[in-house]
Formats: structure tokens, sequence, C-alpha cells
């Protein structure tokens, strides 16, 4: 918990809601009126965007089918029940979030591109749905006797205080929850989906959180906008300029941050309202034209957004970013902290049994056997395609095989997703490092610490300790992107390590290496088997293993050659044939 | 009902469908040419589709009133004209806008540039709509004429039942859909200009080294991509009322018919939207009207959902 950072957000939160009060009672305008009413719901709906895609990454161009879903309940529960906005808002809220679960459920099965396009049909199908329906305008009947219970107030300011307590609710959301674990969490998504799974973050689980807190936003959004604007029609609430409207606000203001669909609602809102005003019957298209060539040039000139370019222009070089603020590295801590203690150790550690993997027709893994003994350094190798990593992705769960058990720590892994199975202390480092470019080291780590932590101040004891071990302490507040080759390979590792792993799989840690580096990871590896840490290595050339590992397994096409101690490895005919061929040894 | 009459209606959606599907079917190879060598996901597409509309619209208006067009091809070869006009349009787009997102340029940026690319199309989507607004107004217009009311009747079938309609318009637009993709799937495999959008698609990197310019590549295949689609626009028009909103929920038709048929592969974006215009058309035999685009929108949440590789042409990556 940052509660200081908290704060200030609550602080200027209270401060804008104050002064836009302040504003509004001095307009007397109607039209005006009507206008500070509609921008702030406008801001929600992009704070809504903002907290999901905004967040994560995955682009939705669907928020229209919460928005819409919002705002029929509202109108259609008046219509028919003369129930109250008051109730049917929150009603509209439930209505949304639910419906956020229900749509994130099958749609995280996509990514990228494919996500975005689904999204789209969504709010599309919804509008022909009401349409069929017959509700193609809905009008919310009039109670001018009870003003107050139906939101139907004379004073147009009323409208503008319960705008405002959206908003303020809504940043207050964003904020919270940004700067909590949720942030780190959904950052590290949109960072590397991939990697932050094998870093022991419950992907599809933070996902659907947001989605859900999203949709019900956008949800109690759109209620207050029937009472608002009085009449529904599906193309003004289900339409695609509504979920295009969400994304521009964000994306204009500021992608990931608190403050920017705010601005962008606060800038596009009057200036698109304004000159409809005054050109509509010339130029009926106006808004969407307005929007549309902000968008267009946000893309090109600020593809982040107004608030991340003036942040840029103003502090160059700084890369914090939302939600990963907190994270201060303390030296002091013991690297105890990551040491396995003697009840924790299990032998054999990992025992896999028949593992068979293919692909169409090639034969990945094939009927695969060894176990591995608890604080044991074990080198995988084999040549090029022998399947090594395919059996990292099988133990870690990335892939599922075909057939066979994989035991670790006396229990059965196949049912468990990359997440849990790292959470269980099953580590994993990437052939190709997976860092997150836009964050220090420090918080790279420190998601890694996520998985068994509490806390943020836990997380970030134990990525200070893994820091220490490999001996990164003097870059942890660069900016991963700046690292070098070797310093980025021991962030992976550190990364893994603060996992508070029994297991650590090492995947090509020492390709393109110097000798001098190569020794110094070696080295780092050495001290990281010394904390009682098992680790699996899968590395390309022997010379450097043969110094390193106590016993090799050897692949060969996906099967097992051979494994035992160095020394007869080495030596073993069948090896020398297939990594150097049968020439090389009718030769020697 | 009886069963000769169920027959009959749908036999009669089915070859509405097939003649449908065939002009979706030309509108899906637009946009996969596009996905297929620059990777770029176009939301605009239904809008460069809505452009060809109007294209054809404009010109039947203007010259439809000469005696020398008169003819009852005419509003055909306006279809196909709006081809290159819609083409150099794209180009123009593509060397002001597109370009600054993708290509080279996209490795530069976050995820590959493809959500640049998706909200940069979305913008460009919004203007040509809004400005569509303004430009050409809101009333739904046609470019219709005798062929669009005349059909040619099989039949009766059995007995004195069972006759199929099937309408003149739409299969001449149909016939020259399909012949639009022959000839844009021989340009692909046998020319030159084919053989470098096909390298620009398949490894950008090394295309540049055996001399390509995969930057004009990449302008050619937006260009050809939304002046196929425009055609497709055009044959279109002579069928239903259009209004400079149409483009979004055919840009939804084209992307379930280009990744039923594996987003990239020809063949498979041409069957991909001649199976959804089947679905299209055969769904309103037992849905209601209202209700055939959320059909086409289910049927396309369906099918990425549980196979978002397609069904066809996965070996056959032509583009």
């Amino acid at each position: 918990m940052n509660l200081s950072g908290s704060r200030k957000d609550f602080l200027h939160i209270g401060l804008f809601g104050l002064g836009y009060l302040l504003l509004a009672l001095l307009v007397n305008n109607s039209y005006y009126l009507l206008i500070m009413t509609i921008v702030p719901i406008w801001a929600v709906m992009g704070l809504s965007w903002n907290l999901f895609s905004g967040y994560s990454g995955l682009i939705s161009f669907g928020h229209a089918a919460f928005f819409g879903l919002g705002a029929y309940l509202v109108a259609l529960c008046m219509v028919v029940w003369n129930l109250n906005p008051w109730l049917t808002i929150v009603l509209a809220t439930l209505t949304g979030g639910i419906a956020g679960l229900l749509v994130g459920i099958p749609t995280f099965r996509l990514r990228g591109h494919y996500f975005a396009l689904a999204m789209l049909a969504y709010p599309l199908a919804l509008l022909y749905i009401f349409e069929w329906l017959g509700y193609q305008e809905v009008a919310l009947p009039m109670h001018r006797e009870a003003p107050l219970a139906y939101m139907q107030f004379e004073n147009q300011h009323f409208y503008i205080v319960i705008a405002l307590l959206l908003l303020v609710t809504t940043l207050g959301i964003t904020s919270v929850l940004s700067r909590s674990r949720f942030g780190m969490s959904l950052l590290a998504i949109k960072l590397d989906e991939d990697a932050a799974e094998a870093a022991g973050i419950n992907t599809l689980y933070w996902k659907l959180l947001a989605i859900t807190v999203s949709a019900a936003i956008a949800g109690a959004a759109g209620g207050f906008y029937a009472v608002v604007l009085l009449v529904v029609t599906p193309l003004a609430v289900f339409g695609m300029l509504v979920s295009a409207q969400a994304l521009i606000f964000a994306m204009f203001g500021g992608v990931g941050t608190l403050w920017g669909p705010v601005l962008g609602a606060f800038i596009l809102v009057p200036l698109s309202e304004l000159l409809y005003a005054r050109y509509a019957a010339d130029f009926p298209g106006i808004q969407g034209v307005i929007y549309g060539m902000a968008i267009i040039a946000v893309i090109l000139f600020a593809p982040q957004g107004i608030l991340w370019k003036l942040q840029s222009l103003l502090k160059p070089g700084q890369i914090r970013m939302l939600g990963s603020t907190a994270s201060v590295a303390d030296f002091s801590v013991s690297q105890d902290l990551l040491v396995v203690t003697p009840q924790e150790h299990v032998s054999p550690i990992l025992a896999v049994s028949g593992l068979s993997k293919s692909f169409g027709g090639l034969q990945a893994t094939n009927d695969l056997n060894f176990e591995v003994r608890h604080g044991e350094l074990l080198g995988i190798i084999g040549p090029n395609g022998a399947g090594k990593t395919t059996l990292f992705n099988l133990l870690n769960g990335f892939i599922h095989p075909d057939k066979g058990e994989i035991n670790f720590r006396g229990q059965g892994l196949l049912k468990q997703r990359p997440n849990q199975r790292c959470a269980k202390g099953m580590a994993r480092t990437f052939q190709v490092p997976k860092p997150f470019t836009h964050l220090s080291v420090l918080d790279n780590v420190v998601i890694g610490a996520y998985v068994h932590t509490r806390t943020k101040d836990e997380a970030g004891r134990h990525a200070s300790a893994a820091i220490q071990i490999v001996g990164l302490h003097d870059q942890c507040d660069m900016p991963a992107a700046n690292l070098t080759n070797k310093e980025l390979r021991l962030m992976e590792l550190a990364r893994a390590l603060a996992c508070a792993p029994t297991l650590i799989l090492v995947d090509e840690i020492l390709a393109g290496l110097d000798p001098d580096a190569m020794q110094d990871v070696l080295e780092v590896l050495r001290r990281v088997r010394g904390l009682g840490i098992t680790i699996i290595i899968i590395e390309h050339s022997m010379q450097a293993m043969v110094q390193l590992v106590d016993r090799f397994v050897v692949l060969d096409h996906g099967s097992l050659l051979a494994e035992g101690i160095p020394d007869i490895i080495m030596r073993n005919p069948l090896v020398i044939e297939a990594y150097l061929g049968k020439k090389w040894l009718e030769n020697d | 009902m009886d069963a000769l009459q169920y027959l009959e209606n749908f036999l009669q959606s089915l070859v509405a469908g097939l003649l449908m599907g065939a002009m979706y079917g030309l509108m899906c190879v637009g946009l996969t040419i596009i996905f297929g060598v620059m990777r770029v996901i176009n939301f605009a597409q239904g809008e460069f589709m809505m452009l060809g509309m109007y294209f054809a619209y404009f010109c039947f208006a203007w010259f439809g009133t000469w005696a020398f067009f008169d003819g009852l091809w005419f509003p055909f070869v306006l279809a196909l004209l709006a081809g290159p006009a819609v083409f150099l349009f794209g180009v123009l787009l593509h060397r002001v806008l597109v370009n600054a997102v993708t290509g080279r340029k996209a490795t530069q940026l976050e995820a590959q540039g493809h959500y640049a690319q998706l909200v940069l199309t979305l913008g460009i989507a919004l203007v040509l709509q809004n400005g569509g607004l303004f430009i050409f107004g809101s009333t739904p217009v046609s470019v219709a004429n005798e062929l669009s009311y005349s059909a040619w009747e099989w039949g009766p079938m059995i007995g004195d039942r069972v006759s199929v309609f099937v309408n003149q318009a739409q299969t001449i637009s149909a016939v020259l859909a399909l012949l639009v993709v022959l000839i844009f799937g021989l340009v692909m495999a046998r020319t030159r200009l084919g053989k470098s959008l096909r390298a620009s698609a398949d490894n950008p990197d090394a295309a540049i080294y055996m001399g390509i310019n995969v930057d004009k590549a990449h302008r050619l295949a937006f260009g050809f991509g939304v002046g196929i689609t425009a055609i497709g626009g055009g044959l279109l028009a002579s069928n239903a009322p259009f209004t400079p909103y149409i483009g979004t929920e055919y840009v939804i038709i084209m992307y379930a018919g280009v990744v039923l048929g594996g987003l990239g592969s020809i063949r498979g974006a041409f069957l991909g939207g001649l199976t959804i215009g089947i679905v299209q058309q055969v769904s309103a035999t037992i849905l209601p009207n209202q209700l055939q685009n959320t059909v086409i929108f289910v049927f396309f949440l369906i099918i990425i959902l549980f196979r978002p590789q397609g069904f066809f042409g996965k070996k056959d990556r032509t583009a």
C-alpha cells in the first residue's frame, strides 16, 4: 500500500470535484449546464475503458455493450415498473459488471487483434436485438410530482452533482486499484502476458476482475446517461461511437493514467458539442469527424496521449509508470529470505514419466522419463531441435502434453496453470529474455515476488534479496531497456528467484555471452544453488556446462539419449554422434 | 406452410446467399490482402466499401442521364471503376497516414504497432463515415435499375411448385465479383508484382535484401485491398439503399468471412465471405429479419472464439 500516493490522489480528486461544482454554480445557461453534466459522464466512460484497456493493453471496442445495457435497464425499469433511478442505477452497475464477466470469460481466450474484433461484435449484436425487441426509442416517463425520487430536477445543478459523484467515485476506485497489486499485475500483462503468467501472476483472474469493474462503471454511466437525456435509442447507447468515444478520451488524455481520460473528455466533449450546436445544420457528422481527427492526431504525434507527452517533455528520461511507483529497494534484508529450508526438502523434487508431445507430425517430446533430486544442478543438453525448450514449456505449463505425468514435490502438475506452478515453487527464465522494458529492474523483479507475498513492501524485500544474490544492486533503478545482455539475463534470474522457488528452470542463460560474462553468470548460478534451490538448466554448448552441473540429461529428437555425470556423458558415443555426426566417431 | 413451401424458401435463400456471398467474398478478399501483406487490421475497410458505393451512385447520377450511358450495363461498369478510384485514394492515405504506424515504422512501436494501427484506422473510419454524412447526405440512396427488379425463374421443379427466382442484377454482380477475385488471384500468383507482394508478406526484411521496395509493396497492397473492397461496395450499391454509416455493420461481416477463411488467405477469404452470405440469408428464413446481422455477429463470435485460425485455406497462404 502506498498510502501517501493514494492520499495525494484523494486530495486532488476532492479539490477537482469542489472546483467543478463551484464553476457549475456560476453557470446558469441551461445548454452549458447540460454540457457540464455530460462531460463528467463521458469522463467516467473514459476512465472505465482505461481501467480495463488502458492498464491491461487489451483494446476493447465494445464498451458500448455495458453502457447500453445500463441505459436500457434504467429506462425500461422506469417505463415498465416505475422503478426510481437511484435503485436502477445500482442495478445497472451490477448488470454491467455481470455482463463484463460473461463477456470476459469466453473472450479472454483471444489476444491482440482477435480480442479487439470480438469485443466489437457484442454491442453491435445487442443493438440489433434491441431494435428487434421494438425498443427503437424508449422515452422515460415524466414524474414531476416526485423530482427527487425520479431524478427529474428543475434545477440542473443537481444533475451535475450526481454526475460529479459518479466521476469522483470512479477516480477514487481507479486510484486505489492502480496503486495496488491490480495495477502492477495488469501492467505486467500489458507488457508481456506470457512472462507475467510465468512469474506467477494469475493473468485470467486479473483480466476478469478488470473487465468486471470496468464494465460495472460503464453500466452506471449508461444508466445515468439515460436519466439525463430522457430518451434511449439503440444507436445512441450501443453504437460504435460510444465505444469509440470511451477509447478516444482515454487515449487522447493519457493511457493508463488517473487523469488522462478526464482530460480527454474535458477537452473533446465541449469542443465537439459546441461545434455541433453551431454547425450541425450544415455538417451533421461534425462530432464524429472531430473525434476521428483527434485520435488520428494522437496516434501520430503523442501515441500514449497528452499527459505522457507532457511528462516526456517536462521530465525527459523518467520512466515511472503508474502503479509501479512505490517499489523501493531495501538491501538491508538478508538473502536468507530465499533459502530453501530443510523442511521443504522433497526428493525427488521432480519426476517426469512417459511425457510425450507432438506438433502435427513432429514428435517434439517422445516418452521422456527422468527424475531430479533435491538440490541438484541438472543440465539438459542436446542439439538444435532436440526438444529442450518444449520440455520446459511442458514443465511450466505453457503447453499441455499428449501423454505422461509431471510430478513436482510429490504432486501431479498437469491440471495447474503456469502461474499456479510458479506459486508452488517452480520458476523459469526465458531463452529470449522477456523483460518489462519500461519498468525499472527492481519493478521487474517485484512482479515476480508478488506471487507469494501479501503486501508491496514484502514483495520489495524479496525482490531486493533476489537482486543482491544476482549482484544487480547498482542497476536496480535503471529501466530494464538499458541493461546489457548479461545484466538482462541476471535480471531474469532475479525475477525467477523473487518467486521464492524451490526449482528454477533456466533456459539458455549463457547463449551469446562472452567468456568473462559466462564465468560471472556461472558464479551466480552456483550461489543460487547454495541457497538450496534446485536448478535445471538448458544449454546448447557442453563446455560451459561441464564445469557447472552435477548430472546431464541428453535429448535428441525429443527422446532421452543418455543421462549421467558429465565425465561419462562426455565419452558416450551416442552423445558424440548426436552432436558431431557419425564421421567424427569413425575418424577418432 | 407445407414441406414444399419450406423447400422453396430454403432454396430461394440459398441462391440469394450464394449471390450475396460472392459479393461479400470479394470484399473479404480486399480486407485479407491488407492483412496478409501488411499484418494490419484495417478497421476502416467498411468505409472504403462505402466510398465505392457512393462513387457508383454519384457517377450514375451525373452521367446516367447521358444517352450513351443509358444502358443497363452502366452501373456494373461504375462498380468496377470504383476499384481504381478508391485504389488511388487508398494509396494516398497510406502515404499520408497509415504508413506512419505500419511497415518498418511498426517495429518501433509498442506491440508491433497493432494498437496504433487499430486506433488509427478507427479514426479514419470515424472521419470518413461522418465526413461522408456531410458530403453525401444522410438520405438512403441506391443505384437501382431494371435489372435489380428482374429475376430469372427456375422451375417449377416439382409439379407446379417450388420455383426459385434468381435476381438478375445480383447474378451479374456475383459473376463479376468472382471474375475480379480470379483475376487478382492470377496477378498474385503469376506476375512480378504478385511475387513482390507475396515476398513482402512472407518476410519483409528478406524482401528488402532481395531489392524489393517493401514500402511500395505495402502501399500497393493497401490500395488493392481497399480498391477491391470498393468494387464489392459498388456491386452491392445496386442491391439495397445505403447511407454513409453502412460501413460499420459490413466491417464485421467482412471480418467474419476473413477469420472464417483464415486471416491472410485469398481463397479462404472468398469462401468465408460466401459462407457468411449463405448463413445470413438462410437464417433469415427461420429468424426475424432484424436479427440477420445479429446472427452474423454471433456466428462471428463463435468462429473467433472456437477456431480463430479459420476453417479454409490454412496451407494456402497466397497473400
